[in-house]
């Protein structure tokens, strides 16, 4: 019969249409205005009424048959389309991406930051002050008197005989204590200058000092702060020991070591009981508060925390070393 | 302070290991330094007698000995020392022996002869590196002997770095008063002599500054022999202290002062000129000093004198003419309490640190002078014979120093140490230290003694306590404080988080010293006036710093050294500039630098590889004040004496001038040693670290438009002057304005250049009619044209 004929040379150029063009042009040929299937649809009318129900019906069935295949056809060839454009858009995901260079903090400012984090979670204010400082600042008011011989283990450097380059960062306390009342809790990190220059020493280098003063501190809260901040700082458990010691601008005084992992001793901050003359040189009462103070050098503990042998590489500025720390 | 481990035990000897009374020494704040052995190791090296001593008969240099050990048989030894000779005592290092640096003394034969040992020099032994010839030893030198236990040589010399408080440690006796304390066990003290008077000869003494010299003890010796030898027990003990042996009178004042702490002096009797007077130094007055400097002295400056001149630097240092030499017969001895304010600064200020001044600046016992002469005369006596004449003493006791009474209370004691310890502990360990203690209600009443110059106040009784009751038994706690909220301004932009911006733009943040090459920095800044260190490090390191650019510059250049191609660097921290107005003369101002130089990007292969320039820094500063919420920021052409004259721009804030950016002058590149351009830009932190608190603006609900404009005016006309004052005509709808490409070249006249901006408008009351945007484009061409000339292009 013609009309299954037709079904099949549909099916047949279906499955051979490659493109939804060639797909397009048989539907035209079969189904368009003048399609095959159409022209059989025209020519019912020259049939019998009697069969032209039932041929009507058949024509109808091969039409929905063949633009149901049409459209089969027609997912298959997009999804293959869409498969090739894919295809064609495929890079190398290994190549380097297009990433701006990153950069980082200094390991010095990054260890300050760390002890800032820690005693600003205990209220610890961070106070800055001037490098330039006078005698007062500096010496006179820490109870550290002109000729005393503990000016000579400076190493200061002078500019004239009453102002100089910050030995410690102590002045930054005397100006808190000036200007504010206790209760006080500060930190005070920067630059120190030493007239020193060698494997172990450079002429600036960074402190970090603190101060509590209120009613009622002690030297068991002043080990108990250290010592918690020394486990924090290392991030381990360590043996520490305080070590009686002499600052003049406190008393008693100490100096705290830990236990290196080659069981040595180490060094690595002094600290003491706020001594009463510093007290009254801002004027506050010794008898109605107490303080204790603490220093300690930040590429030391920066040197031991990473693992740095060379002090003189934190001024250096060598890109090779500062990227290890990012 | 440095000393022989067995001296100390003849004055205090715990039953403790050398490790474990270092450590005790330690933990009571006597820091152990050095705790080394006083001798290298050596073995089987005993005394001996050489009984023969012949030239050997084909060398001229040796001699051949046979040598007593006490082994019944006499050893044949061939030495090469000159002072080897018949009936010596000596040394010897016996076959098996091993002699420092693993030297093996074997049986021998030399030039023919056998050699069953070796005599010893003290360089052998490693004892002392510059000494000619064998051991001398005493003729009672116990023949057999080994030569280590005849010398106490299983010794240790400990180091001890002492604090400047404890100037009462710089002695054995000392620290045998700690070491008596800290162990709970008496020190015995040697028993010393006094030496009778057998002459009548004295010197008068005049105090003539009781201030600073309240009390000074003198005494003549005569007919001393002063080329006699140390003595080895005294020799030995100097030298495991760390002090060279130089002749019996330097000995013998070296020995007190080690033994007792106290200073002494010994002047040449004959060059002194009558009477002794202890007073200031005229203004100018000279004296040459034993080091043969001759200084210029300040009135302040306290001296011994006889009547004619200032003999010696009291304290400090002796003279030249008035001091002891080989051939003096006549003594005088001093020994004088000088005050510790009389005597501080003064060396330093001629260069000089002796074991006097080092003493007398941390103070002395004003009650040890009497003993110091009796056990220096009875050692001078001793050693170089003589007779001494009676001890003349001159004081001023209203000037002396007198004990401190000091009160302590239990409860200050609780409150500064925050731990209880119990009455009679206290009251124990006071006692201990030497202190006169009375026990009151709650408190005690302490009274010092001389020795103990450190104490003054409560607290220095507090750290005593501390110190002994030991702080290791001290628990930890943790401080209690009111919980307060620190204020957080919110306006406020941390510099951590200004350096963060930075580093995320690629900045890697630098360190760099505070002060720089004087040369630098006066090319840089024409010669403005910077603050300059007297006595720098080195002349490149004694300039402070007018700009964080010369370190990070040198930063640039050290790295670009090192093939380094990318390179950015941010720093923060203080500008030194002189300002007579400024604190202490000098403005130290908070700044905020960077500097790159090298490639853009690092190698890519997708990125063109390019050099950075003067837009990346730009872009680089913009982005921060931007991410920092800084807003009102101008960028205009300016000149720099730094920087490139086309190729820089004042920063404003408002009106302010804020900071400078641009590219370093290339005149200055081969200075800094610089192989690239570098772009370079400084601002006040201060002027960047505040911002205003947002205030919230309603968001139009109504489309905005963007219309295009393309001009034409002169190439000299700033784009930024342009965009400004486009945005200050007062229209209200022009929400923004762009300017996203710039032409020069063909289809444009010479010295012409075109600009294109997108104008983006919106207006909050309602979408804007199509007349409305043209009457606007109208008013920005029309200011376009009056005020720049500017031209609509084709």
């Amino acid at each position: 019969m013609q009309l299954e004929q037709i079904v099949e040379q549909a099916q047949q150029a279906i499955a051979e249409a490659d493109s939804p063009q060639a797909l397009d042009e048989v539907r035209v040929e079969y189904m368009g205005k003048k399609g095959r299937l159409t022209e059989l649809l025209k020519g019912l009318g020259q049939l019998d009424p009697s069969e032209r129900r039932e041929a009507g019906q058949k024509i109808n069935q091969a039409k929905q048959q063949v633009q149901s295949d049409i459209n089969a056809r027609k997912e298959i060839l997009k999804a293959a389309e869409l498969e090739a454009k894919l295809d064609a858009e495929r890079i190398d995901v290994t190549l380097p991406g297009r990433a701006s260079q990153v950069g980082g903090v200094h390991p010095v400012t990054q260890t300050i930051r760390r002890i800032e984090a820690f005693f600003g979670d205990l209220g610890f204010s961070v106070k800055q002050g001037p490098e330039v400082e006078d005698g007062f600042h500096n010496f006179d008011a820490l109870n550290i008197p002109a000729n005393h011989p503990a000016r000579a283990d400076h190493d200061t450097f002078y500019f004239t005989p009453s102002t100089m380059l910050r030995t410690q960062t102590s002045g930054v306390q005397i100006r808190t204590m000036e200007a504010e009342q206790p209760p006080l809790r500060i930190i005070s990190p920067g630059r120190v200058y030493r007239n020193d220059y060698d494997q172990t020493h450079t002429p600036m280098f960074h402190q970090v000092e603190g101060l509590m003063v209120d009613k009622d501190v002690s030297f068991t809260q002043l080990k108990g702060i250290l010592e918690d901040f020394l486990n924090h700082f290392f991030e381990e458990s360590l043996t520490v020991r305080f070590r009686p010691s002499y600052f003049p601008f406190t008393e008693p005084s100490a100096e705290v070591d830990v236990m290196g992992k080659d069981g040595k001793w180490l060094e690595v901050l002094g600290c003491g009981m706020v001594h009463p003359n510093v007290l009254r040189a801002v004027g506050i009462d010794p008898e109605q508060y107490t303080g204790f103070a603490f220093g300690m050098g930040v590429e030391r503990l920066t040197m031991l925390r990473y693992g740095v042998t060379d002090l003189r590489a934190f001024f250096e500025n060598d890109l090779r070393f500062l990227k290890q720390f990012n | 302070m440095k000393f022989s481990e067995n001296w100390l035990r003849t004055w205090v000897n715990p039953d403790i290991s050398s490790e474990a009374l270092s450590e005790q020494l330690s933990m009571a704040g006597l820091e152990v330094d050095g705790l080394e052995p006083v001798a290298a190791d050596f073995h089987t090296v005993v005394v001996g007698k050489v009984v023969e001593c012949g030239p050997h008969p084909d060398a001229d240099k040796l001699q051949v000995t046979k040598v007593d050990v006490g082994d019944g048989e006499l050893l044949d030894i061939v030495c090469g020392a000159p002072n080897c000779r018949k009936d010596l005592m000596v040394v010897v290092a016996k076959v098996g022996a091993v002699l420092p640096g693993d030297f093996k003394i074997k049986k021998a034969k030399l030039r023919g002869h056998p050699s069953h040992g070796m005599l010893c020099s003290f360089k052998e032994l490693g004892l002392i590196d510059d000494h000619d010839g064998i051991i001398e030893l005493p003729s009672d030198a116990p023949i057999g002997k080994d030569y280590r236990d005849y010398l106490g040589l299983d010794d240790l010399s400990i180091d001890i770095d002492l604090t400047p408080n404890r100037g009462d440690c710089l002695s054995i006796r000392g620290i045998a008063r700690e070491v008596g304390v800290l162990n709970n066990i008496d020190v015995t003290e040697p028993t010393f002599e006094t030496v009778a008077a057998t002459l009548e000869d004295t010197r008068a003494i005049h105090l003539d500054a009781p201030n600073g010299c309240p009390r000074y003890l003198g005494r003549v010796v005569k007919n001393v022999d002063v080329k006699q030898q140390t003595p080895l027990w005294m020799s030995e003990k100097l030298r495991r202290s760390g002090i060279r042996s130089i002749d019996p009178v330097v000995d013998i004042t070296n020995y007190v002062l080690l033994e007792l702490g106290h200073p002494m002096h010994a002047f040449d009797l004959d060059r002194v000129q009558g009477d002794i007077h202890v007073r200031y130094a005229n203004k100018g007055e000279r004296l040459t000093l034993l080091d043969e400097q001759e200084v210029k002295l300040d009135d302040d400056v306290l001296v011994i004198a006889d009547d004619k001149q200032a003999l010696a630097m009291a304290g400090v240092y002796g003279g030249l003419d008035s001091g002891v030499t080989e051939g003096s017969q006549h003594i005088f001895l001093e020994s004088a309490f000088f005050a510790p304010d009389a005597i501080l600064g003064k060396a330093r200020r001629f260069g000089l640190h002796t074991d006097a001044s080092h003493r007398y600046e941390r103070g002395v016992d004003p009650e040890l002078q009497r003993q110091a002469m009796e056990r220096a005369t009875q050692l001078l006596v001793e050693i170089c014979g003589g007779e001494a004449g009676p001890i003349v003493e001159a004081k001023s006791d209203e000037h002396l120093p007198k004990p401190a009474d000091v009160t302590l209370r239990a409860a200050r004691l609780s409150s500064v140490l925050g731990i209880d310890i119990e009455t009679d502990r206290v009251t124990e360990i006071l006692k201990r230290l030497g202190f006169a203690v009375q026990v009151g209600e709650g408190q005690w009443q302490v009274q010092v003694p001389t020795y103990r110059f450190d104490i003054a106040i409560e607290e220095d009784l507090i750290e005593e306590v501390a110190r002994v009751y030991g702080y290791n038994n001290i628990q930890a706690a943790a401080p209690a404080a009111q919980l307060r909220m620190r204020p957080q301004q919110e306006a406020l932009i941390s510099t951590h988080r200004l350096v963060d911006a930075m580093i995320e733009r690629g900045y890697q943040e630098a360190i760099t010293y505070s002060f720089v090459d004087p040369k630098h920095q006066a090319a840089l800044f024409d010669d403005s006036a910077s603050l300059t260190l007297p006595h720098p490090i080195s002349v490149e390191m004694s300039s402070m710093r007018l700009s964080l650019w010369p370190g990070l510059l040198n930063a640039l250049a050290h790295n670009q050294k090192r093939q380094q191609s990318v390179l950015a660097f941010v720093e923060t921290g203080l500008r030194f500039v002189p300002d007579e107005q400024a604190e202490n003369g000098v403005n130290q101002q908070p700044m905020f630098a960077g500097v790159r130089s090298g490639k853009a990007f690092g190698e890519h292969w997708s990125i063109d590889d390019r050099n950075v320039d003067f837009y990346d820094v730009k872009g680089d500063v913009e982005a921060l004040l931007k991410k920092s919420g800084v807003d009102d920021i101008r960028f205009v052409a300016s000149e720099h004496t730094a920087l490139h004259p086309g190729q820089s721009a004042a920063i404003y804030r408002g009106e302010r001038c804020i900071g400078f950016i641009g590219a370093l002058h290339p005149q200055f590149e081969k200075a800094f040693g610089l192989n690239q351009r570098a772009f370079v830009f400084e601002l006040e932190l201060d002027a960047i670290n505040q911002r205003s608190i947002p205030t919230a603006q309603p968001i139009s609900r109504f489309p905005s438009i963007r219309r295009d404009l393309a001009i034409v005016l002169d190439e000299r006309i700033a784009a930024g002057e342009v965009l400004t004052t486009l945005k200050n005509i007062g229209v209200n709808q022009l929400i923004d304005l762009n300017l996203f490409d710039v032409y020069q070249g063909e289809n444009l006249p010479e010295g012409k250049r075109s600009l294109a901006l997108s104008v983006t408008l919106q207006d909050n009351e309602k979408t804007l009619e199509e007349t409305e945007i043209n009457g606007i484009m109208e008013r920005l061409v029309s200011t376009l044209q009056s005020e720049f000339d500017a031209t609509l292009r084709d």
